[in-house]
């Protein structure tokens, strides 16, 4: 619970915030929180919740995993419910709109910086590191990925397919890719 | 009563949807917001999904949870926000609690390595493609573009919090509000960047 209250900014945010948490308790090792990271963004859903699910899961089984998970989402559910309620009766005043105006485009520009940064781990091949990419950028780009992104595009923008099944489908395509 | 009812069920399996397909955290959510909640149910508009994202982003708490609850309010209230919620975590919670209890080793399968470095790009792919939507009733003038290009500087190069980015738009946005009532006027007259 604690957690959540104090983790802006998402998942990510959280990460260092739960190490510490529970180094402190001592419910886990170090590498053990490591896998446990890497399980929470292997697998659906928000980081936070995963984590905080596994590492509930971890210290006190099955009802562990329903605390952790509880509490890590009930600070979020009050505050944005206190919240909501002022911003939709706000939403119309001059001022509010004037500082949503200058809001929005900064979104748009942080949901492009999250593609950049998927696009970090999804493009390039971690092992080769990023000294050899302008002498050899094929050592470093991972083609097999450049190729699903562009397949991804043209499904969505010119097929209009729907996401959640360009996601099915690039995941089983990047299973074919391996066998071949 | 009974409508009622149907809503909030409509709500849960829709955020259970989105809950079971957002690979990589709150802003690959957006793709399935777009299409599900905007586009296929129209319960919010796109310019308001920014504006939920902006909120969730400012607000302590998983980005992912702090939007659904958001989207869930605006929907059906009080009621709305906790069934979204509920809808949102329940699949990990399933999902985490089965590989917990079956396999440790779940991250080291060669096969969940391949499915993922599919399904890596393919959520670049999402994303850009949703934040290019969203841009189109986001950003209205030169202003916004300028704004967006320097926000996305800002984070990727000098490494800069997302909420200190937010603040210092909404900071912009208060200034031309206090400093120039003509281009406030203007600006709202062409509907702001909607509402």
């Amino acid at each position: 619970m604690k957690i959540g209250l104090f983790s802006f900014g998402g998942g990510y945010a959280m990460i260092p915030l739960i190490q510490k948490e529970i180094e402190s308790h001592g419910w886990l090792s170090a590498s053990e929180f490591v896998d446990i990271i890497a399980i929470a963004e292997m697998t659906p859903g928000p980081i936070a919740v995963n984590s905080a699910t596994f590492v509930g899961y971890r210290a006190a089984g099955i009802l562990g995993g329903l605390v952790a998970t509880t509490g890590v989402a009930i600070p979020s559910l009050v505050l944005i419910l206190i919240v909501s309620k002022f911003f939709f009766k706000f939403q119309h005043y001059p001022a509010n709109k004037m500082m949503f105006y200058g809001i929005r485009p900064v979104i748009v520009g942080l949901i492009f910086t999250a593609a950049v940064f998927v696009a970090q781990t999804a493009f390039f091949k971690q092992e080769a590191g990023y000294s050899n990419i302008l002498s050899n950028p094929l050592s470093v780009i991972d083609i097999k990925s450049i190729f699903i992104f562009g397949l991804s595009l043209i499904g969505l923008v010119k097929f209009k397919i729907n996401p959640i099944l360009i996601i099915i489908l690039s995941g089983i395509l990047g299973l074919i890719l391996k066998i071949l | 009563m009974k409508s009622q009812l149907k809503l909030l069920i409509e709500i849960f399996i829709t955020f259970f949807k989105i809950g079971s397909f957002t690979f990589g955290g709150g802003y690959a959510m957006i793709p399935l917001i777009e299409k599900e909640v905007v586009e296929n149910k129209k319960w919010v508009t796109p310019e308001e999904v920014v504006d939920v994202f902006a909120v969730a982003q400012s607000m302590p708490g998983a980005i992912a949870i702090n939007s659904s609850t958001f989207i869930g309010y605006k929907i059906s209230g009080k009621k709305g926000a906790i069934v979204a919620t509920l809808g949102v975590i329940l699949p990990s919670f399933l999902i985490i609690t089965l590989i917990a209890i079956f396999f440790s080793k779940f991250q080291n399968a060669p096969a969940v390595e391949a499915v993922f470095s599919g399904i890596r790009p393919a959520i670049v792919g999402l994303i850009s493609f949703a934040a290019v939507k969203v841009s189109k009733t986001s950003i209205v003038d030169r202003t916004g573009l300028i704004l967006a290009i320097l926000s996305i500087l800002l984070v990727v190069i000098f490494d800069i919090q997302p909420i200190f980015i937010i603040l210092g738009g909404a900071a912009i946005g208060l200034a031309i509000y206090h400093l120039s009532p003509k281009s406030t006027s203007k600006i709202l007259s062409n509907g702001g960047n909607k509402n």
